[in-house]
């Protein structure tokens, strides 16, 4: 597959663009369409105030009278009408959507980066260092597994909310929700690194570096981690997607994103209460964006796992 | 090796206090129970008797170690909902939870091993690609939305199975079942099914990966070369090593089903400690709250402890490493 | 009063009976009953399930008037205006064949009244309870109490002897670490007995043969399966696909569903219950809010712009679709003292705005707005609905909803400015909604006024109402404590909630105010 010897003169794109992964990228189909999709909805989420027709975060602008206006009809009252419909409080389906998705998609980075920078750091020492710090660290991680996930959100989720100055309640949520699902989210990553740095540390070339008197630190950080990052990009990616859908779950049990701001979790939430009731527009959309987001990101972190895995080449 | 259990176990029980320590800080956020348990007439005078009573005014260390002096002696109180002992609704609940739980990890632990090893062997195929896909359409939405779904499909559209409950159970002493009756097993399949879609995509993709890997060792084309059929090298040769790191994974996952069982038990009425916890914590059911975290720790931290012994007894390289890192 | 009943008729078209045999009705609300000690909570469920099996002397019957029960008679004494004198009916039996007498109810009016009871508020102005003979009683009060026998429709008569010989006299202390008998056993005078019960699970009932009321109530159910489901949909599903029969709180929005189902029906009522928003006008500058060294809310026209900028109809059609009725006052039609006149408000976005200019805050300010998720009919949607309305005159709102067990303390404690509350009358009369919500808070009065309003004078007055004999004198000083209220806008009235049951077509019955079913009164085609 990578053996034909390279052309001499090569630009570091062309390079990429004819490594390993690239190759791998390119003929996998399935790869191509979902970072596209996952591309067109970043985007989307990213540009949502350039984007959508409204804007559903401020209050004034408003009309309860709208709710319920089916997707592409007048309303009855107001005449107005709306792309995808609206929801029971009158907001633009389409709007809360691109809004919500930028929620989602913010706290889900913002998490995944937490428990990422958490779970290496701390992976990292345990697996190089050993001893107590090894003990300590892996006796937290099972403290940590012991509280199953959402429970550790549910608790962080009331102890920020219990310190929190109240006028600032409204916007902590979010901050809240990164911490709780990054938090509750490090120990697969601390894992997974201390046993390749465990690995890693028993080679020669690690055992090389620390005879020539380089820092623990300087090998970690320069050796090891470069080694640990295909498994953490992939743990990355598939978090990812378990923190979008953590974050609707907590919605669930009433600890997600304020109604007011509403996430995609916090919309499907409130979706599924009309489910029977024949407004399926409010459920069905944002469920299909939250599907098309998670699905692809997954199927992303799908492939990434074969396509880094030397073994399965 | 028995200094190592004894290390162990004494880890385990410290995280066990941690874990109540944790969690008993944290309770006085979860909100207040004085209101919940006294009604609209009550006084200013009624609510102070009544924290007092409770000990709710003291600091949450003092309410913790009254909470443990009283566990240790096999005592967890009375519900502040239900005004009964805390372990008798525990025990009254425990099977509910632990059939589902066995019948969701049995589904997917067979359905996951079945799935992976065919998309394994047919890595390539067609239908392998929609299995991985389809598979992940279930992980793609939150088991709420799954639950309210299929419930809406086979309850109310097509009237095939119950909605709530756990039908009909026979009861065995201390144990109800709901594996002997009709509407018992019926009343099983939506929420085992919601509770299980997760682990189940979990243990095929393990499955698969673990088999390609296995399928590329050097014994297997050895075998291959000698001849012997596909068959019999997939099922007797490398399905028999992928078994080890599968049943390890299903085993840590046990928690976790049992944890992601509060959403389950709250969307299908499921009478199991996950609902109970959720009404403990609408009604800041102190005494609950904090027996039902001690109850998920125990089994946690057991589960982790047989784990880590298992690979004790096997792995003499984890030996070497343990007593390397143990001092 | 307009309430929809369109669709009510629709469903009634639909003829054929489905599911469960006549007799047995499986009957499924939001939340279960705490405990069968029936004075030990003083709650919705909890009372429901105990009516059943229990009975107090007096009940309200399903269109909520006193119907005689365990009491024949009730009067005050002609010889002191401080006692009432209750006849009480005779062959009565308890379902373990015990007679009741009135020994019985001295012990349970005692028992209410003890420490740990639940129901003791409501039986404050008691002073002493005496048998006269074994079918006569004696409450005497601390002074004339025009409206006492109102407090006793929730309270329930149990065996002095079967509570004495099951060490069940006294109420269950939670903390106290024994469990009581009667919490979990149930020995009572009621139309069913107890058969079997896993709290939060399954409780059932069967008829009680031997009911003194057998020939006067049509008492066609003869077994009751009662299994609590939380989770709204699911509980709309089990009545959609047949598993229940009867079930409470059907959510609004699947009412139109419900109604179309073959042989479902939706019954609404008005409920005995009002939903309102408080300001904390009191204090001298709020801890929510972005005004510095004032607070807004204790300026009157800004709660009267506020009050007037509310969109009552909107909220009604949209949020509600159309099961509410809008309010002006914080008391239910039912209630002695309530007005149509004081219970409309018209919605007016500039006059609003002139008094905010008025008031000094024509920029508007910001505040918080506290608000249950999961104790009121759409309580948050309302509260969302409110943070636009307020948006239009320039108030910025930040919505705080949290489930109950946050959001009451929040009152409790006073640590809300600006917060929702619901407020059911169970003795239908002023008085009860004045001791809570208008006297200032105090040890004794007071307890759910979390506005920071305090008035000697108006508190005088509330007063004075318990031991005012002369019901016209009586009445104009609770219609003057009114129109205090209403100038000041203590209170945001939102609307009366309207209760919605949704049964199979079998089912005959008419929705009750208080939300509590009666199962007696049930009639099965």
């Amino acid at each position: 597959m990578s053996d034909t010897p390279a052309p001499a003169p090569q630009s570091r794109l062309r390079r990429a663009w004819n490594s390993d992964f690239a190759w791998s990228f390119r003929h996998a189909p399935v790869a191509i369409i979902s970072s596209f999709v996952v591309l067109v909805l970043i985007l989307a989420a990213v540009l949502a105030p350039l984007i959508a027709p409204h804007d559903p975060f401020n209050p004034a602008t408003l009309n309860l009278m709208n709710g319920f206006t089916p997707p592409g009809q007048a309303n009855a009252f107001t005449g107005d009408t709306f792309l995808l419909g609206t929801d029971d409080q009158g907001r633009d389906v389409f709007s809360t959507i691109l809004y919500g998705m930028r929620i989602s998609l913010f706290v889900g980075f913002a998490a995944v980066m937490l428990a990422m920078v958490i779970g290496v750091t701390l992976g990292l020492l345990a697996g190089y260092l050993g001893g107590w710090v090894e003990s300590i660290i892996m006796r937290v991680a099972d403290v940590q597994l012991t509280f199953p996930a959402i429970l550790v959100a549910m608790l962080i989720f009331g102890i920020a909310k219990g310190i929190t100055p109240p006028e600032y309640r409204d916007q902590m949520a979010i901050w809240v929700l990164i911490l709780a699902i990054g938090l509750s989210d490090w120990v697969q990553f601390a894992r997974v690194v201390r046993g390749a740095t465990l690995v890693e540390k028993s080679k020669e070339y690690v055992q090389a570096a620390r005879l020539i008197g380089r820092s623990p630190f300087a090998i970690m950080l320069r050796h090891i981690l470069p080694n640990v990052l295909n498994p953490v990009l992939v743990i990355a990616t598939i978090s990812l997607a378990l923190a979008i859908i953590a974050e609707a779950t907590l919605s669930f049990l009433g600890v997600g994103a304020p109604p007011t701001k509403p996430s995609l979790g916090t919309l499907i939430r409130i979706g599924q209460e009309f489910m029977f009731s024949g407004e399926w527009w409010i459920l069905f959309f944002p469920a299909l964006a939250l599907l098309a987001l998670a699905l692809s990101i997954n199927l992303l972190g799908d492939w990434l796992r074969d396509a880094l895995n030397p073994r399965l080449r | 090796m028995l200094a190592y259990i004894i290390r162990r176990v004494a880890q385990s029980i410290l995280v066990l206090f941690v874990v109540g320590l944790v969690a008993f800080s944290m309770f006085r956020f979860v909100g207040d129970p004085i209101d919940n348990m006294l009604g609209q007439e009550r006084t200013q005078a009624d609510i102070e008797r009544l924290r007092e009573q409770l000990g709710l005014d003291q600091p949450f260390v003092v309410q913790y170690w009254r909470f443990l002096e009283q566990a240790v002696q096999g005592n967890f109180g009375l519900s502040y909902r239900q005004g009964r002992p805390v372990s008798e609704i525990l025990i009254e609940r425990l099977p509910a939870t632990l059939e589902l739980a066995f019948v969701s990890g049995l589904m997917a632990l067979a359905g996951g091993i079945a799935l992976g090893i065919f998309t394994a062997i047919r890595r390539r195929g067609l239908s392998a690609n929609i299995i991985m896909t389809a598979s992940l359409i279930g992980v793609s939405l939150p088991t709420f939305l799954i639950g309210i779904l299929l419930i809406y499909l086979f309850s109310v559209e097509l009237g095939w199975l119950p909605s709530f409950g756990r039908g009909e159970v026979t009861d065995l002493g201390w144990w109800t079942t709901g594996f002997l009756t009709e509407s018992g097993l019926k009343a099983l399949i939506l929420p085992a099914i919601t509770l299980g879609l997760y682990q189940m995509t979990l243990i095929m993709r393990l499955v698969r990966t673990e088999m390609l890997e296995v399928l590329r060792m050097d014994y297997i084309r050895f075998a291959r070369a000698r001849g012997i059929r596909e068959r019999a090298i997939n099922f007797r040769h490398a399905l028999k090593n992928t078994l080890v790191p599968v049943i390890t994974i299903t085993g840590l996952q046990l928690g976790s089903i049992i944890a992601f069982a509060i959403i389950t038990e709250t969307v299908f009425q499921w009478p199991g400690v996950g609902l109970l916890f959720i009404n403990a914590i609408q009604f800041v059911d102190i005494p609950v709250m904090a027996a039902y975290l001690m109850l998920i720790s125990v089994m946690f931290v057991g589960i982790n402890l047989i784990v880590d012994m298992l690979y004790f007894a096997i792995d003499p390289r984890l030996r070497a490493d343990r007593t390397q890192g143990g001092h | 009063m307009k309430f929809q009943t369109g669709i009510l008729t629709a469903a009634l078209l639909a003829s054929t009976a489905i599911g469960a045999s006549a007799e047995t009705l499986r009957w499924a609300r939001a939340g279960d009953s705490l405990t069968l000690d029936p004075h030990a909570q003083n709650e919705g469920p909890t009372h429901t399930l105990a009516h059943q099996i229990y009975e107090p002397l007096i009940i309200r019957d399903m269109t909520g008037a006193p119907q005689a029960t365990l009491a024949t008679s009730w009067a005050p004494s002609a010889d002191d205006p401080s006692v009432w004198v209750f006849e009480l009916r005779e062959g009565v039996k308890y379902h373990d064949g015990a007679d009741f007498t009135a020994e019985d109810v001295v012990f349970s009016i005692n028992r209410a009244k003890s420490e740990n009871s639940n129901m003791k508020e409501l039986l404050s102005s008691v002073i002493e309870v005496r048998a006269v003979d074994d079918y006569t009683v004696e409450m005497v009060t601390d002074g004339p109490n025009p409206i006492l026998p109102a407090n006793l429709t929730n309270l329930f008569m149990m065996d002095k002897g079967w509570a004495e010989a099951n060490d069940a006299v006294d109420v269950q202390d939670v903390e106290g670490g024994e469990q009581t008998f009667a919490a979990t056993n149930a020995n009572g005078t009621g139309a069913y007995r107890l058969v079997s019960r896993e709290p939060d699970v399954r409780t059932v009932l069967t008829q009680n043969e031997d009911y003194w009321g057998m020939d006067q109530f049509p008492m066609e159910v003869t077994e009751i399966i009662y299994t609590p489901i939380q989770n709204a949909a699911t509980r709309v599903a089990a009545l959609l696909s047949g598993e229940v029969d009867f079930i409470q709180d059907v959510p609004v929005q699947d009412l139109g569903r419900v109604a179309d189902t073959e042989g479902l029906v939706v019954k609404t009522a008005p409920q005995n219950r009002v939903i309102f928003f408080g300001m904390n006008m009191g204090a001298d500058d709020l801890a929510n809010d972005d005004v510095e060294g004032a607070n807004p809310l204790a300026d009157a026209r800004v709660r009267e712009a506020m009050n007037i900028a509310i969109n009552r109809e909107a909220i009604q059609q949209v949020v509600m679709r159309g099961q509410s009725q809008p309010a002006g006052m914080i008391a239910p039609p039912f209630v002695n003292g309530w007005t149509a006149e004081m219970d409309a408000v018209e919605t007016d976005v500039e006059a609003a705005k002139a008094l905010m200019a008025d008031a000094g805050y024509g920029d508007g300010f910001s505040i918080q707005l506290d608000c249950p998720n999961d104790r009121y009919i759409n309580d948050e949607a309302i509260c969302q609905a409110a943070v636009g309305m307020m948006a239009q005159i320039g108030i910025t709102v930040n919505l705080d909803a949290k489930p109950k067990a946050q959001h009451f303390p929040l009152i409790t404690n006073a640590e809300t400015d600006f917060y929702m509350l619901g407020w059911g009358v169970p003795t239908y009369d002023s008085e009860y909604i004045f001791n809570f919500l208008v006297h200032t808070r105090g040890d004794e009065r007071g307890s759910w006024n979390n506005t920071g309003y305090s008035n000697p004078e108006l508190d005088e007055m509330i007063v004075s109402l318990a031991s005012e004999t002369d019901l016209d004198a009586r009445n104009e000083a609770i219609a003057s404590i009114w129109n205090v209220v209403q100038e000041e806008t203590l209170y945001l009235p939102i609307h009366h909630q309207v209760l919605n049951w949704g049964m199979t077509d079998a089912v005959g019955i008419e929705v009750s105010p208080e939300d509590d079913p009666k199962f007696k009164f049930f009639e099965m085609n």
